[in-house]
């Protein structure tokens, strides 16, 4: 993809403990998190994180809690302090930035929704939209203005003197990311953004991100433990586990490709026929006699069956956004798709 | 020496004369301290005493249906109920007729000035005790000798350096009266929600912003509960503080004590209790009143 690279993190390591830095060496030279725990009584958070995020996509960053999803995204707008590494955005070193410096580039450059909602609960629907505008020192009417077209675009019309304990939970985030978008900051941070709230209402909040981005292209950074939710939003995927990254790729990637058992075990229970997409699995241009409509590469294998069945030589041509065949799916090539990778650490358990 | 004593029997003490002489520099020294320092440190409380004054006189000097009317649209406006403001109107009314108005307002003007005090001094240390734990080690120990230490202990050095008067006495109540204040100022804000304080660091707010914007309206229920204790406790210390001559309701109290007169004991305490009654109801009217949309469930 041709976006520059807007967040940049090297070689970044976490500790928790008395002493952090005292023991940075043991986990550079491979220390294990429960040997550190043991011998030297330090909490290992991250590791060696590299990780590039391009401009103007959605990149989520996967993992179970204790994973350190949570601790990393909390890295870019540096509210934890990393033990060491580079934090690079738009080039420039986070962790050099003062503290004057540090609360301008918060103001200006980077917003964060919260799992929890974090909304002010002493203040209504409207002043917590204007909240970050507020300290940016932005008043009247500019402030009244700016904060309505956020509460319009996200839905909450109407709402501006409510508080947030009066509205669900699904409307309180409304809330929250109207509150981040209204900044109008480049990178938007989302921690586990919908993950407390019902899945129907999750769904829908899903859907209303994507809406959003379609227009205004913000490089948003999305921690979530739901592989459904990383697989309908994420533009790129990252794979943390005990505070290491084990598999960054794009959805086909993960889904097509899992790094290792750990990833598998995750992927065993997606709804394959849903989210592989044809330009995984297609087969080469003239591998096959193909008859009947053509599929477009980026639809799904739910989508091709019925049009592969239809086909009355049982193989039909794949073709690009611009209608150019690039290559063929058949109706065994479905099949092996919807088959899940096996599981070998799986089947020695239950031997 | 006589016959020694065995440590076994009695407790090893400090021999009788070293004692007498300590109490005598001990005492001697603070003595002198308070001949030379204490005009110093009289006119240093002046400004309070002026305050003290014009209170009171703004309270006595204002004809007594408008204070009535003052006291029942302040009520109005913390409580927002018209049961606590026709029980304030009822309660003053029959103050009045029992030839209590002068004294009550006396009072009222005191508990007044020591809460304004309390508030004053009381909400910044709360604030230095929520933000550094160092603070917090420090100030804990010193409030629990406030609460614990019987208040006529305190009374004697405060007389001694200010002699009898208005400003002793409000010394004394306030030092009474201000720990709950500082404790629960101190815990609203250290019980603030981490996630809302974060989502404020993220936004980029500076530590002024987040105090005033987050964590004081946050905390400001607890805060409410303090001013509460506050002004119960300035009003359990009235009769006491006129023993060092400050005017109100306490002093016919103590002339009550002392001459065995009943009714006129009685008549002042329960005008006491009235004002106790009155600052409670309506303080914790309005603290429940600024956080009722918090509680509000969906």
């Amino acid at each position: 993809m041709s976006d520059p690279i807007k967040i940049s993190i090297r070689n970044l390591y976490k500790i928790f403990g008395k002493n952090p830095k005292s023991v940075l060496h043991h986990v550079e030279n491979g220390l294990s998190k429960p040997d550190l725990l043991e011998k030297h009584k330090h909490v290992l958070g991250l590791q060696n994180i590299n990780l590039d995020i391009e401009a103007r996509h959605i990149h989520v960053i996967m993992g179970l809690s204790g994973s350190g999803k949570s601790t990393l995204i909390r890295h870019f707008n540096r509210l934890i302090e990393p033990t060491a590494g580079e934090i690079l955005i738009d080039g420039q070193d986070v962790m050099k930035l003062n503290e004057e410096e540090l609360r301008e580039f918060r103001r200006h450059n980077i917003s964060m929704v919260f799992q929890k909602f974090g909304l002010l609960p002493h203040r209504t629907v409207m002043d917590n939209v204007g909240y970050g505008l507020a300290i940016q020192g932005i008043k009247g009417d500019e402030l009244k203005e700016r904060s309505q077209k956020w509460i319009d675009r996200v839905g909450l019309t109407g709402f501006e003197k409510h508080y947030p304990t009066q509205l669900s939970g699904g409307m309180q985030q409304r809330v929250g990311l109207a509150r981040a978008l209204a900044t109008d900051c480049e990178i938007l941070l989302m921690d586990e953004a919908f993950s407390a709230l019902d899945p129907l209402i999750r769904t829908d909040m899903q859907t209303i991100l994507l809406d959003l981005q379609k227009d205004l292209h913000k490089t948003i950074v999305f921690i979530t433990h739901d592989l459904d939710e990383a697989l309908r939003i994420g533009d790129r995927i990252t794979i943390l586990r005990d505070g290491a990254i084990i598999q960054d790729g794009g959805p086909q990637d993960i889904v097509m490709r899992p790094a290792d058992d750990y990833i598998r075990e995750f992927i065993r229970d997606i709804n394959r026929g849903r989210v592989v997409q044809i330009g995984s699995i297609m087969a080469e241009k003239g591998s096959a006699e193909t008859s009947g409509e053509p599929i477009l590469v980026s639809r799904n294998l739910e989508d091709a069956l019925p049009m592969v069945s239809a086909s009355p030589t049982n193989a039909i041509a794949v073709v690009d956004d611009n209608g150019q065949e690039i290559g063929v799916v058949t109706s065994k090539d479905i099949m092996s798709g919807m088959e899940r990778p096996a599981v070998a650490e799986r089947a020695v358990k239950f031997m | 020496m006589a016959k020694e004593e065995s440590w076994i029997e009695a407790f090893p003490a400090m021999e009788r004369g070293d004692l007498r002489e300590l109490r005598k520099a001990v005492d001697s020294g603070f003595r002198e301290f308070s001949a030379d320092f204490g005009p110093y440190i009289e006119a240093a409380f002046d400004p309070l005493l002026t305050f003290l004054i014009w209170s009171e006189k703004l309270l006595l000097n204002t004809p007594w249906f408008i204070v009535l009317a003052a006291l029942a649209a302040i009520c109005w406006y913390g409580s927002k109920n018209i049961k606590v403001v026709i029980g304030v109107i009822v309660s003053f009314m029959l103050i009045g007729y029992f030839g209590m108005w002068e004294n009550t307002m006396r009072t009222l003007s005191m508990i007044l000035v020591c809460t304004t005090l309390s508030i004053a001094f009381g909400m910044p240390l709360g604030i230095l005790m929520a933000m550094s734990n160092k603070a917090q080690a420090i100030v804990t120990p010193i409030l629990d000798v406030m609460q614990t230490m019987p208040s006529f202990v305190y009374l004697i050095p405060v007389v001694m350096l200010l002699g009898i008067g208005k400003v002793p006495g409000l010394i004394a109540v306030v030092i009474y009266a201000i720990p709950p204040l500082i404790r629960l100022t101190n815990l609203g804000i250290r019980l603030v929600d981490k996630e809302v304080l974060e989502a404020s660091d993220a936004f980029g707010a500076s530590k002024r912003q987040k105090l005033f914007g987050v964590q004081i309206p946050l905390a400001l229920p607890n805060i409410m509960a303090g001013v509460n204790q506050t002004i119960m406790m300035a009003l359990a210390m009235v009769v006491v503080a006129s023993m060092i001559g400050v005017k109100g309701l306490g002093q016919p109290v103590l002339k009550a004590i002392n001459n065995q007169q009943f009714f006129l004991g009685v008549m002042n305490g329960l005008a006491i209790v009235a004002l106790a009654i009155i600052f409670d109801r309506v303080t914790q009217a309005y603290g429940l009143r600024i956080q009722k949309h918090r509680n509000k469930a969906h």
